[in-house]
């Protein structure tokens, strides 16, 4: 394996969408510059160079392990760079961990920095994951920041993913495709947060489908659009057998913003109970003027309640 | 103390709501609006905390002009408003929305120093977000808490009794005589006998105009007397 230095822009961003410190404790592999700035495997988490020799790499952890992280973020520190990766998981039977990705863009130039990463989930009966991952786009050049994320989920029988993901700014355009297929009783949590400013464009798709009897999803996004930016928000849920499944889109919007949510529910089962909520609109008059009676000026109440919002 | 002076409200439409007002509510007391719905009470409090502006006349906290203040300035100076129908945020948690209120970080007794007074146990509610997964009532509970968590010198409740089982009511008529003992002005708009009873003052209120204040010996017999007779307030003084 040939290994990158870290540069200070990847330490930086490293920082921001991973909580790096100078060192990540436990498996971990940075990705820099399509290139790899480090990696580590324990003795329950291996990561291995992708085996069907695409770019990328895989994570076996352990059938039982508990309560352990592993740290794969990626960063692109300059313009015309285009990363794509392939990172596969498998996830051993009742193993819990907890895998912290995230990535960050940077240009100080005029050409894009982009990175796909397309993440495959393999977690077999009764496992527990917590993904968690952030998203931020940096840098002074006029270059586009992009970032396309791409999971495939499968939830064996009685498994359970939690997906924690955050864009935090700056990322000019992002296009996150989701899709999860569930056997009996596994479940799926999405918390997604978006913030949008400027021309920026962000698209969000989920496809989930509930395979299995008592299999559960909960897809719930927040989003905050500014200035110019748009956001499209397409969920499908399809319901095979008896199960339920929840999506929920709340969308704040500001300035001259465009939000689109379209939720399809599919009930292919007479005992799938689907539901979709959707609210988008502006922050609420009576929030300002609550929080102004507390004290807070107008733009620390519309500071504060966005900060809620999307926490 | 509070004083209002000559002081009109009215809608776009024409439609007047306060007619020339002119009040004291006293400092460090305890006075209870009361009068018939739609009669400006609700009015007379967001003119107060500047969530509304007077088509004339002047508005004063202790002897200072505080009318041309907005909501945030006057919350600054010492108002405290509970909302009659209390707002809902997503993502803000009961212990955010009492930090966001008391202006600093609060350690877990204090939250529960704060929830426990108004019937909220602490533990089931720090980390609930004020949405709507609380009940009409819990929710009322919180926007209470987050006045007394202010802890400033005057303080408004509109119908703070709304929603609010017998038991945890007991609980906040001792919140309120609590206060009193404190020293704050408060000021509560209420249907309440409870309520009236442990006043200092009593203010009718009735189509905008004031119909009666005095001490609550002297206002609340004649409430009562109405109250039984099925007598409205209206027009009372000018009869009298």
């Amino acid at each position: 394996m040939n290994t990158v230095p870290l540069n200070p822009i990847s330490a930086k961003l490293l920082k921001t969408v991973a909580g790096f410190e100078g060192e990540f404790k436990g498996a971990f592999n940075i990705r820099q510059d399509t290139g790899c700035a480090g990696r580590r495997s324990s003795e329950n988490i291996k990561i291995i160079p992708h085996r069907e020799g695409k770019p990328g790499i895989e994570i076996h952890v352990a059938a039982g392990t508990q309560d352990e992280t592993v740290f794969i973020p990626a960063t692109v520190t300059r313009g015309d760079v285009a990363d794509l990766t392939y990172n596969d998981f498998y996830i051993g039977e009742g193993a819990k961990v907890k895998i912290v990705a995230g990535c960050g863009v940077h240009t100080d130039d005029d050409l894009e920095a982009k990175h796909n990463g397309v993440h495959r989930f393999f977690i077999a009966k009764g496992a527990d994951v917590l993904y968690e991952e952030k998203h931020i786009g940096e840098g002074s050049g006029s270059g586009r920041r992009r970032i396309d994320p791409v999971s495939d989920i499968y939830l064996e029988e009685d498994a359970r993913m939690t997906m924690d993901t955050v864009q935090l700014s700056g990322v000019d355009w992002t296009d996150r495709i989701t899709t999860a297929a569930l056997k009996a009783r596994a479940k799926l949590i999405v918390r997604e947060r978006l913030m949008t400013t400027g021309e920026e464009i962000a698209k969000t798709r989920f496809d989930v489908v509930l395979e299995g009897d008592d299999a559960g999803c909960d897809l719930v996004s927040r989003s905050v659009a500014r200035g110019r930016s748009r956001q499209e928000f397409y969920s499908r849920i399809v319901g095979k057998a008896r199960c339920h499944g929840h999506s929920a889109c709340d969308a704040i919007l500001g300035e001259e913003a465009i939000v689109t949510a379209a939720p399809q529910l599919d009930a292919l089962n007479p005992d799938a109970m689907l539901i979709h909520e959707a609210a988008i609109g502006k922050i609420a008059g009576e929030q300002i003027l609550k929080l102004r009676t507390l004290g807070l000026t107008e733009e620390e109440a519309e500071a504060k309640i966005v900060e809620g919002f999307l926490k | 103390m509070l004083e209002l002076r000559n002081v009109n409200w009215t809608l776009p439409t024409g439609e007047v709501i306060i007619e020339d007002l002119s009040l004291v509510i006293p400092g460090g007391k305890l006075s209870v609006v009361t009068g018939p719905n739609g009669g400006g009470k609700t009015t007379l409090a967001k003119l107060i905390a500047g969530l509304v502006t007077p088509t004339s006349g002047r508005i004063y906290l202790d002897g200072e002009d505080i009318t041309d203040l907005d909501i945030t300035e006057r919350a600054r100076l010492g108002i405290s408003f509970g909302f009659q129908t209390p707002v809902r945020f997503k993502g803000m948690t009961v212990q955010d929305l009492l930090e966001t209120a008391s202006g600093r970080a609060l350690s877990f007794d204090e939250v529960c120093d704060l929830t426990g007074k108004v019937g909220l146990c602490t533990l089931d509610y720090i980390d609930r977000d004020v949405d709507t997964s609380l009940s009409g009532g819990e929710i009322k509970r919180v926007e209470i808490a987050s006045v007394l968590a202010r802890g400033t010198q005057v303080s408004l409740f509109d119908e703070p009794e709304a929603g609010i089982d017998m038991w945890s009511f007991n609980g906040l008529v001792e919140v309120f005589k609590n206060l009193k003992e404190q020293g704050k002005t408060m000021m509560i708009i209420s249907h309440q006998q409870r309520l009236l009873e442990i006043a200092d003052e009593i203010i009718v209120l009735s189509a905008g105009h004031l119909r009666d204040q005095g001490p609550t010996a002297e206002v609340m017999p004649g409430l009562l007397a109405g109250e039984i007779a099925g007598h409205c307030p209206v027009g009372r003084k000018e009869s009298a």
